[in-house]
């Protein structure tokens, strides 16, 4: 205490750092965490491109990364909350595959065919996903009531969901594929057709950016009104730059990745457009579930910082008696978490049928396992009351850059399964490292 | 204090069983307004038990509880705060992973006027009553687990008056503190009081109670071996109250009091 005396409140404590690297984290008070993370990411990505010849960083090769990602990013959003409070879900996988069938039934035989909607009715979609979410949410809160108020472990009953869910989705159809999907619903699972193109992928960096800038203003503004210390006013400058930059980056590389040939000119001739010698270029932008997983990303960080819910969601998993005897109803935000936890899967789901054009009774086996590791490589502690969403989302991204990397390396799947487990030890033993020399 | 004024409190004849034994076993306390009432006994007498009750920690199995002469059902801590009861517990009851101002409106949050968390107005107010309780403390951004012990009790401190409370337990509310952070809570109390609010004061140090009481009462084994406004007895007399449940003449005997 005795030598914060002297320090005034209202001066930023960047001011008295000399060295220029601590003095540039502590004045823009960037996550260090989050920041090795993607040092770690930016050592795979540039591994696995040398390793491979020069075909991980290329457009194509990232924009399929960003797709493969969606689903199992949308997942850890959620799952980042269930191990905050002290809880673990492995049924997310088991209700991806039963929330899939659902869905599929609904769009291939109960909408046009039982409630003669007739196939390819605009509303097909919405109604499937809409049935999905309900059937995702319902599961969520059976399994959180028997957690919160009949006191099973969230262990036991979602082990015992990883069970029901996946005979479930195999008794829907007695284990028959459902395909194809909805043509609208097909959207959702990436694609030439389910990308924006580069006019709205631009659009979308626009807003984005625009984002960045007044989250930046405003929360200067709130410093302010508050008389709270000032980050300097270049490390907000730099901020900026980084944010817009990465944003540009990203919608660049997306752009530049064009539609393959033949459904160019498949495109062109239906359209009447002329094709150019040099070929058609069509960029793909950035994909329709690639979108739907950063708005689930803003959604979920918005709800973990900014409300109520997530603040009780993060006091309970530092202390669960204090949060009880903070006069927090903490059952029903563990239900609470378990609904939210099973639209996530649900949405996880449609992304997946979607992309596979079918929905099948082994849809998203394992995911339990790729969500849980996600989460917990981007900063999630099994103990409780410590992650973000952010780092978790990064997390996913670093698993399935793993994934995709080796395979593009021609690495055998067996050795791939192997490298995978190593790595999440490994990630997990560097942030015990790092949370020690923290403390 | 003892006058025709309603009391604040009343807490007539609570039993509480836990697995066949009788923690609390028909006690009856009560609290007048701007009144501090020191509750000794050993560790297990019943004392944190009693009192969990009254702050819904704890659900009674018999007796009745009125606040301002009313009576009320206490279930569970929303219950209790509603009523004005705040409480700051023997375990330092803080979330660790957050920081002080996430902790003092834990529960009750800021929030602006489209639902979202104020951060910036909860922080405000927070610096402003630790400047009070504790001017010395500056560890606003940080987690509450890297304060020290005396830092982390006057965070739950500040939590329990932030929120005009008109009743407050405190479950061994020095345990953890130094000597300084001690008197400053002595201090506090001193100040509560005479604010009009109503303090139950739980502590197995008599010196502290001696200090701060007006009135003294006494458990054993989980009855009331009696009562005794602090200026009519001695701390001989009391550690006797304490250690054998002897009750002398100036005090009055409850039921747990030893026949003779």
């Amino acid at each position: 205490m005795a030598e914060q005396h002297a320090i005034p409140t209202n001066i930023h404590p960047s001011r008295f750092v000399q060295n220029p690297l601590q003095r540039f984290l502590m004045a823009t008070e960037l996550d260090t965490r989050l920041l090795g993370m993607i040092g770690a990411l930016a050592i795979i990505w540039i591994g696995f491109n040398i390793f491979s010849g020069g075909l991980f960083l290329t457009p194509r090769n990232l924009w399929n990364l960003s797709v493969q990602t969606a689903s199992v990013a949308v997942m850890v959003t959620g799952m980042v909350l269930v191990i905050v409070t002290r809880n673990i879900d492995l049924s997310v996988g088991s209700i991806l595959g039963v929330v899939g069938m659902v869905m599929g039934v609904m769009q291939t035989d109960i909408l046009p065919t039982q409630l003669g909607l007739g196939l390819g009715h605009p509303m097909i979609w919405v109604l499937s996903l809409a049935a999905g979410l309900v059937v995702g949410v319902g599961i969520g809160a059976l399994q959180g009531t028997i957690i919160a108020y009949l006191r099973v472990p969230a262990f036991i009953v979602t082990l015992g969901g990883y069970l029901v869910w996946r005979g479930a989705a195999w008794w829907v159809t007695m284990g028959r594929t459902v395909a194809p999907m909805d043509p609208t619903f097909q959207l959702m699972g990436g694609g030439p057709a389910g990308s924006v193109g580069a006019l709205w992928s631009w659009i979308v960096a626009v807003i984005a950016c625009a984002a960045i800038l007044i989250g930046l203003y405003w929360g200067r503004r709130q410093r302010l009104r508050f008389n709270f210390p000032l980050r300097p006013i270049w490390a907000e400058a730099a901020l900026a730059v980084i944010g817009c930059g990465v944003t540009i980056a990203a919608v660049m590389v997306a752009n530049a990745y064009p539609w393959p040939v033949r459904i160019a000119e498949r495109y062109a001739e239906a359209n009447g457009i002329a094709v150019p010698e040099t070929g058609l270029f069509i960029s793909h932008g950035i994909a329709i579930p690639v979108l739907i997983a950063l708005g689930v990303g803003v959604v979920m960080t918005f709800v973990a910082t900014r409300t109520r819910f997530g603040r009780y969601v993060f006091a309970m998993g530092g202390n669960p008696e204090a949060a009880e005897l903070a006069g927090i109803n903490t059952r029903w935000v563990t239900v609470k978490i378990f609904m939210l936890m099973g639209a996530l899967c649900a949405i996880a789901a449609a992304i997946s049928t979607a992309r596979l054009n079918a929905a099948t009774n082994a849809l998203g086996t394992l995911d339990e396992l790729y969500v849980i590791a996600a989460a917990v490589i981007g900063g999630t502690s099994l103990a409780g009351g410590v992650g973000t969403i952010a780092g978790a989302l990064l997390g996913a991204l670093v698993m399935q850059s793993l994934q995709s990397g080796m395979v593009l390396m021609g690495l055998d799947s067996p050795l791939q399964s192997i490298v995978v487990g190593a790595v999440l030890v490994f990630a997990v033993w560097l942030d015990t490292l790092y949370r020690r020399n923290k403390h | 204090m003892l006058d025709a004024r309603t009391p604040l409190v009343e807490m007539n004849d609570i039993s509480i069983s836990f697995g066949g034994i009788r923690a609390v076993d028909r006690a009856s306390i009560d609290l007048f307004p701007g009144e501090v009432v020191g509750l000794l006994g050993h560790n297990g007498a019943g004392k944190s038990t009693l009192i969990k009750i009254l702050s819904g920690a704890y659900k009674r199995d018999a007796g009745s509880i009125r606040i301002n002469g009313e009576d009320v059902s206490i279930n569970n801590p929303r219950d209790a705060k509603a009523y004005g009861i705040e409480t700051i517990y023997q375990q330092l009851a803080v979330a660790d992973n957050v920081d002080a101002a996430a902790n003092l409106f834990l529960g009750r949050e800021i929030t602006t006027p489209i639902g979202t968390l104020d951060d910036a107005a909860m922080e405000s107010k927070a610096r402003e009553v630790m400047g009070r309780l504790n001017p010395n403390f500056r560890r606003f951004k940080e987690p509450v687990k890297a304060l020290s012990g005396g830092q982390r009790q006057s965070v739950a401190i500040a939590r329990a008056i932030l929120f005009n409370a008109r009743i407050l337990i405190m479950d061994e509310p020095t345990a953890a503190l130094g000597p300084q952070e001690t008197a400053q809570v002595g201090d506090l109390i001193k100040q509560l009081k005479s604010d009009g609010i109503g303090i139950f004061l739980i502590s197995h140090d008599i010196h502290d109670v001696f200090d701060l009481a007006d009135r003294l009462v006494v458990m054993k084994n989980g009855q009331v071996v009696g009562s005794a406004r602090t200026e009519d007895v001695t701390k001989d007399e009391v550690l006797g109250m304490i250690i054998l449940g002897k009750v002398p003449d100036g005090a009055t005997p409850g039921p747990g009091a030893i026949a003779g």
